[in-house]
């Protein structure tokens, strides 16, 4: 094989493992999106504020320590040596599900059967004040995570790829980094969990009866509120595992929020109502980026990596505004 | 657990509610009635008389639509049920079958069916068996148990929606409109397993109705609803026999072909009658 077609391949694998993190970030919106048809604004924010917990519960950070040294004078900052991942993460959990039953109780609650555009509003509001008390809690600070998932290239891969090249031909494997991978397959088992779920557990099927006709799912006996607050805590799980991967590639800071925007261009590929859309929109974003990078960069100069993935949206808008998954309408006639 | 049960008292009653939309809009005006328990009772009346309205009183689905029940009370079994939501209803055996089917499009008719059990906590067997009732009564909907609802006919998706009530053992079903859209025969058809889950299953029906010659057939006793109130119940044979609903309801005219002179007699006499 030629060293160019090898680079090739190498930019292709490194496009499918930024595209499954895109993918991660969608699948949190759908979920919501499906089951409410709220827009969630906050989605970003709720990865951000998950990891921001896991990072304070692991490392044994006080929560709110900053507000209790200005209000009483004392100075704990942290209680002792931490937790282990394992804790901290059951710990991480419990706090999202309990987010997701105040988010029911304090908002929607009081929104039910607004206009969508208030409930959107009303998330816009929810992520300003989940970044706030984010800050307030665990403070501004970058932290780097580390739960445990490998990092840096593979050089096993890298041995591998480069006996691929012709004899003779300057080329020495291939970079593929570990921590992209392991988020990959913690992805796909993610994906595989909310399928499985969704498919062949009453509470699955319940979910699903909601997103298609709210009105029959109440006639039925199915409570909304709950349903909500199962999603939410759902859509919390997969903050995490976002906020997780996303923290252990660029460490915990605000930016982490601001994921949200990349899977924006992501759902409108896959259209806001398909868990495999949210997967493939991502995949196409993350591959097209980066191959746009590499073979039409260098004709224009480069560094359209990234308003690359908002161009490919504003084509889908124009050709087909329903996503490449959108759920079709079923409609008799 | 087993309870003492009147079984003279109504099952279900209503007393002189007044149902409010979006705070301003009057659409109930005192409406009474009384269900007896194993019976078919039907509310009659044109569009916009308030049948669906006072269905969704009972089912407490109003507050979903931003109605609220601002006057009188609803009874069910003894109790007050206002401020009980659809699903506690549906737990003590009371659910409606909305208009229009709304069956779940994207599930399929089984998965449709088992929606309808989510509130039961007795078991998978007792569920399983359930099902199988629902497609002895409804054998159609086992042929198409695979096919995703939406693609189904009109008649199949009543079919799965009455089916799917009765997934939570309901003693009463709140049946809205069944006849809406379909064929004559088909309408027959799905009163004829209304009346046989009546006899057989001792399902009590309240059935909103615009279809009022069928409905007088299958029911026991009718309401007939004008703008937000009653203007006349009675049992369905006197209903029938009723010249005032005879010329109204069911378009059958006392004295043959009528004269212009003669409608504004009708419209004179039909605002007395309301």
């Amino acid at each position: 094989m030629s060293p160019d077609f090898l680079n090739f391949i190498e930019t292709f694998l490194n496009g499918l493992m930024a595209g499954v993190m895109y993918s991660l970030v969608a699948l949190g919106f759908v979920l919501i999106f499906k089951a409410s048809g709220i827009f969630n604004f906050a989605q970003g924010v709720m990865a951000l504020f998950a990891a921001l917990t896991l990072v304070g519960f692991q490392t044994g950070q006080v929560p709110f320590a900053h507000l209790i040294r200005a209000i009483f004078g004392v100075e704990i900052l942290h209680w002792g040596a931490g937790m282990p991942t394992i804790l901290a993460l059951i710990l991480t959990m419990g706090v999202m599900v309990a987010l997701a039953f105040l988010i029911e109780r304090l908002v929607l609650k009081h929104l039910v059967n607004q206009a969508p555009i208030i409930l959107f509003m009303a998330t816009i509001g929810l992520a300003w004040f989940l970044e706030g008390l984010g800050d307030l809690m665990w403070g501004a600070d970058i932290k780097p995570m580390d739960v445990g998932l490998p990092s840096g290239g593979s050089f096993w891969w890298e041995d591998l790829t480069a006996t691929w090249a012709a004899q003779g031909s300057d080329y020495y494997g291939m970079y593929i980094d570990t921590l992209d991978v392991s988020a990959a397959i913690i992805a796909v088992a993610l994906v595989v969990a909310l399928s499985l779920f969704s498919q062949y557990t009453a509470t699955g099927r319940a979910l699903r009866a909601v997103a298609d006709d709210h009105q029959a799912a109440l006639s039925v006996g199915i409570s909304l509120r709950r349903i909500w607050v199962i999603v939410w805590s759902l859509a919390g799980f997969v903050a995490l595992v976002a906020g997780i991967l996303w923290g252990a590639k660029s460490g915990v800071q605000f930016s982490l929020s601001l994921i949200a925007l990349k899977a924006l261009p992501v759902l409108i590929l896959g259209g806001f109502t398909s868990i495999p859309g949210a997967i493939v929109g991502g995949l196409i974003i993350g591959v097209g980026e980066k191959l746009a990078e590499a073979y039409i960069g260098p004709l224009v100069g480069g560094a359209i990596e990234n308003w690359f993935a908002y161009m490919l949206a504003l084509a889908f808008l124009l050709f087909r505004p329903q996503g490449l998954y959108g759920e079709k309408i079923i409609e008799r006639i | 657990m087993l309870q003492k049960v009147d079984d003279t008292a109504p099952l279900l009653t209503v007393n002189n509610i007044e149902v409010i939309y979006n705070h301003v809009i009057l659409v109930l005006k005192g409406v009474s009635l009384s269900v007896p328990r194993g019976g078919i009772v039907a509310i009659l009346g044109a569009n916009g008389a308030g049948k669906t309205t006072t269905l969704k009183a009972i089912s407490n689905l109003l507050r979903a639509e931003r109605g609220e029940v601002t006057k009188g009370s609803i009874t069910f079994e003894g109790d007050e049920i206002q401020n009980l939501s659809p699903s506690e209803l549906v737990k003590r055996g009371c659910i409606q079958v909305m208009e229009g089917r709304h069956c779940f499009g994207h599930l399929t008719i089984e998965e449709n069916l088992m929606t309808g059990a989510f509130t039961r906590t007795d078991g998978r067997t007792a569920i399983n068996r359930d099902l199988e009732k629902v497609y002895t009564y409804f054998p159609r909907l086992k042929e198409r148990r695979k096919s995703q609802a939406g693609y189904t006919s009109g008649g199949e998706q009543q079919m799965c929606a009455i089916g799917r009530a009765l997934m939570s053992r309901p003693t009463t079903i709140l049946l809205d409109e069944p006849s809406m859209g379909l064929a004559p025969q088909l309408v027959e058809e799905i009163f004829e397993i209304v009346r046989n889950l009546n006899a057989q299953e001792g399902v009590t029906f309240l059935l909103a109705e615009q279809n009022t010659n069928i409905a007088l057939r299958y029911a026991t006793y009718g309401y007939i609803l004008e703008s937000g109130r009653v203007v006349m119940d009675g049992d369905a044979k006197e209903l029938r026999e009723n010249e005032d609903v005879k010329e109204f309801y069911l378009g059958i005219a006392g004295e043959g072909r009528k004269s212009f002179r003669d409608v504004k007699h009708y419209k004179r006499r039909k605002r007395w009658l309301a």
